[in-house]
């Protein structure tokens, strides 16, 4: 594929003034622009809600400190955890799956591109208002408050007796809003995937990426409606009179709970699926080898987005169900250990008999392997419902979900980050800064989330702005509080080598990596029309075909 | 059972051993030091789950240290591809089954804990208890003894022959609140509209802490939890004082004028006066407890003048009013507090 016509286009892009460029970006409808926004946003958000949690750490450095309030502490953890997970891992992923699912099935855009452009800007606004809380939520005259509630918000807290002002209705309205965008989303990845396949590629013949996806695509729809559903609710308890989660009037706090986990539990599968994809691509190509078991893997990834509908009462294991119930829930979230067992052994053995070359995008699914096992145990652990009565809602919990969070599911996303970045830019990365980035960060969070188990089994509850000295905490959360300042020196030389190798990088080409799949084909950055000819593949790895046609896989396969 | 409990005690020796220091001296806190009926079973069944992930961990890292020095490229690669394996159904099918024994032995474990814990039943003379989470306190009634307080909870020791556990009945006035004493039990929410129970059998005298473990508003931080298990001589006595009405003298009665008619009436009830306020802590026997604001601050005379004058010192954001009064009215109405005795 030559890629003459696309530097002219490129040349003839650059040499327009920048209100028209920043026009083309607001009005496109191209899936790799609309990929390229959702992940610059998430990366702005990503830096934000970091340094929320660098507040709430400082705050925390030792028992009785000073350095905020409990109500911004309280601000900070709300607005920390609403923006981590709706405002910076789904965009990223959803990002991701925009700008490759297409280019992996040899697609030319999404199925519906002014309704993937819609589903933008609602997560973009959905953000963008969720924010203006800090300077309207209590009237329009610039003396707002965040959203205090906790991130899953527990009813009778959200009621207007106790939640005064508008800043639990920032917090719904901007869910609702960014829930239309994802469900939009997910319809979108479906109907792409469904329906504009190239020829040859049989559902069994897709990269896993896009099969992980549009399970993921499927689970979003069945999680965030009754997430929905809950803020609207919540909106009529609070404005029309409604008694839905109104315990003084007979309404049901633990009605909430169930809302709020049905969708709480199958979203770690949405976020974490993606994850599992993008391990799915990295590890093959770094180990020289195709995927090991690939038909299992996909039966796990199915496996794991069927029982993660029946698991979500694990996050209630403290509320007062009956024996029968809690020891139900055991039951299906032992269960769902089986399939994620599986895909780690997989990936293992992808590795095993290969040629592993330990670049960045690498390391980054090494460190994902290691951290997502210890992330399993623990979960395993919180799962055995006597043992949760202690670990739920404490400091161990916290440590366990920011174990999957950022140990499994940001380390494998800033993996794709470098693994992309040259198809996305069309310039290589700095290995070094990469390097850098990988070390410090990795420090950091060994640091931050190994120790932070601790206090947890040593009686320190989450979500408290402060703490009494003699509990065995202080020297814990001290070392916990330095880890953040390593994880934060690794974000700044990440966004740095960005931008860095955005404008100064050496050109990549088209297959820096010597790669398998489509998007591999086409020039770096792709043109707009992504293939000049809609490709035509025979198995799996076609681009794995066309360099070694004397061993072909569709002989295999 | 107590073989199988035996087997499964030399099984998690290795855990057990690094639990060894993690007694109560490192945290009052502490969910490896159990002392109650319900903490052991918990202790028992998490050392037996921490054998088993251990295992599972070192067995699953191996391997992947295994993959990452044996595997990864040497510097005088020739360059070729390594053969390409694309599954197996017999090693896929040994790393389906192995991981379900795996669970369905964890399970077991686990659903037997839970029945023990939950499906236990209450003897006759059980103490009961309804504790009520308030926005940021802890109030604690006393049905069949006619006792009410406020923070400090006291039990009975249970000689684990004549057992005599606590059982309680946990209720919310406002917000979710959650009871977590670790080293007495597991915790249980207080939530409102919804009760719940639980039960406790301290076997050492003493004094237990743990603190509100569900956010429940602005002061969730200082909604701390003081459980005092008594022996039996002193939790009587204990009941026998609390069951008294307030004993009015006439050196204080200045403060007791002040108290009854500004707003301190409106939230606290002193047995035996007009003040009958229910929002906020029973001070019939203000005096008999350690701490104040929920376990905040030491129960001494600068720190009750200093929460009468200025909660937010203590406790920022509770619903403690600042009380705005005279230095006078001030000292008149701690000397009459320090009368409840």
């Amino acid at each position: 594929m030559s890629t003459d016509s696309i530097s002219i286009v490129n040349a003839d892009f650059a040499s327009r003034p920048l209100a028209a460029k920043l026009h083309e970006w607001v009005t496109t409808v191209d899936h790799k622009r609309l990929g390229i926004l959702y992940i610059v946003y998430s990366v702005v958000f990503l830096m934000i809600a970091g340094i929320e949690a660098l507040i709430m750490r400082i705050q925390l450095i030792r028992p009785h400190n000073n350095y905020v309030s409990p109500e911004v502490f309280n601000q900070m953890f709300t607005m920390h955890g609403t923006t981590m997970i709706f405002f910076v891992i789904m965009p990223m992923l959803f990002g991701f799956a925009n700008y490759l699912v297409p280019l992996m099935i040899g697609a030319r855009d999404m199925a519906f591109p002014r309704l993937n452009a819609f589903s933008f800007w609602m997560t973009a606004f959905g953000g963008i208002f969720l924010y203006f809380s800090f300077l309207g939520a209590n009237g329009l005259y610039g003396a707002g408050n965040a959203p205090d509630v906790g991130w899953f918000a527990y009813a009778p807290l959200t009621s207007q007796t106790f939640s005064l002002g508008h800043s639990t209705d920032f917090w719904t309205l901007s869910l609702l809003v960014s829930g239309f965008g994802s469900i939009g989303t997910a319809i979108n990845i479906i109907a792409t995937i469904f329906c504009m396949r190239c020829p040859g590629m049989t559902l069994a013949k897709m990269p896993l990426l896009a099969w992980l996806n549009m399970v993921m695509a499927v689970l979003v729809i069945l999680a965030v409606s009754p997430l929905s559903a809950a803020q609207i609710m919540l909106l009529v308890d609070r404005y029309l009179g409604g008694h839905f989660f109104d315990t003084q009037a007979g309404g049901s706090a633990v009605i909430w709970m169930h809302f709020f986990w049905i969708f709480g539990h199958p979203e770690v599968y949405v976020l974490v699926i993606p994850a599992f994809a993008f391990a799915s691509e990295i590890i093959p190509v770094f180990s020289r080898k195709a995927i090991f078991g690939y038909p299992v893997m996909v039966a796990a990834t199915v496996c794991i987005a069927f029982i993660s509908m029946s698991v979500w009462a694990h996050h209630m294991f403290t509320v007062g169900m009956n024996a029968n119930a809690n020891t139900f829930f055991v039951l299906t979230t032992m269960a769902i250990a089986v399939p994620t067992g599986i895909k780690i052994f997989n990936w293992l053995a992808t590795m095993w008999g290969g040629k592993i070359h330990f670049k960045t995008p690498m390391l980054f699914a090494t460190a994902f392997l290691f951290q997502f096992l210890i992330a399993g145990l623990t979960g395993i652990m919180l799962g055995t419902a006597p043992f949760n009565w202690h670990l739920g809602n404490s400091y161990f919990v916290v440590a366990h979900f920011h174990y999957v969070i950022v140990g499994g599911i940001l380390f494998t996303t800033f993996g794709a980050f470098y693994y992309w970045f040259p198809k996305m830019s069309g310039k290589m990365y700095s290995e070094a800064l990469g390097k850098l980035h990988f070390w410090l960060f990795l420090i950091g969070f060994h640091l931050t989330f190994d120790f932070m188990h601790i206090p947890g089994l040593l009686g320190m509850p989450r979500r408290i702005y402060t703490y009494e000295p003699g509990r065995g905490w202080d020297t814990l959360n001290l070392i916990v509080t330095i880890g953040v300042f390593f994880q934060a020196a690794g974000i700044l030389v990440f966004v740095g080598n960005l931008l860095w190798s955005y404008f100064h990088g050496e050109t990549a080409g088209s297959d820096p990596w010597d790669a398998w799949t489509l998007e591999w084909s086409i020039s770096s950055p792709p043109p707009v029309y992504n293939f000049a000819t809609i490709p035509e593949v025979r198995s799996r790895r076609p681009l794995w075909d066309r360099k070694h046609p004397e061993d072909p896989d569709w002989r295999y396969e | 059972m107590r073989r199988a409990a035996q087997v499964i005690g030399f099984a998690c020796l290795p855990v057990a051993v690094l639990a060894a220091p993690a007694d109560r001296s490192l945290s009052p806190t502490n969910i490896f030091a159990p002392v109650s009926t319900p903490a052991q079973s918990i202790f028992g069944l998490s050392l037996f789950v921490l054998s088993v992930t251990a295992a599972i961990f070192v067995v699953v890292f191996t391997l992947l240290l295994y993959c990452v020095v044996k595997f990864r490229r040497r510097t005088d690669d020739d360059g070729r591809e390594p053969p390409q394996v694309f599954g197996s159904n017999q090693v896929e099918l040994a790393w389906t089954v192995i991981p379900v024994l795996i669970t369905v032995v964890l399970f077991m474990a686990t659903a037997r804990v839970i029945a023990s814990v939950q499906k236990a039943p209450r003897p006759e003379n059980a103490i009961r208890v309804i504790a009520i989470g308030h926005q940021f306190w802890w109030e604690y009634r006393y049905p069949d003894l006619n006792v009410v307080t406020a923070n400090e909870l006291h039990v009975p020791v249970s000689d684990p022959a004549h057992p005599t556990p606590t059982f309680l009945t946990l209720l919310s006035a406002d917000t979710d609140h959650s009871f977590w004493v670790p080293r007495l039990a597991g915790k249980t929410d207080l939530i409102p509209n919804h009760p719940n129970s639980m039960w406790m059998d301290p076997q050492e005298t003493g004094l237990y802490l743990g603190q509100c473990a569900q956010y429940c508003g602005t002061q969730h931080a200082k909604m701390l939890l003081r459980v005092y298990a008594d022996s039996p001589q002193e939790f009587n006595r204990w009941i026998e004082e609390q069951s008294q009405p307030a004993l009015t003298a006439a050196a204080v009665s200045e403060g007791q004028r002040i108290f009854e008619r500004t707003a301190c009436i409106n939230c606290h009830a002193v047995t035996g006066t007009v003040a009958d306020g229910r929002f906020g802590p029973d001070l019939t026997h203000l005096m008999s407890r350690e701490t104040i604001a929920s376990g905040a601050a030491p129960n001494t005379p600068e720190n009750l003048k200093l929460w009468i004058q200025n909660p937010d010192a203590i406790k920022p954001s509770s619903k403690m009013p600042a009380m705005g009064l005279s230095d006078h009215e001030l000292d008149a109405v701690t000397a009459y507090l320090a009368t409840l005795r």
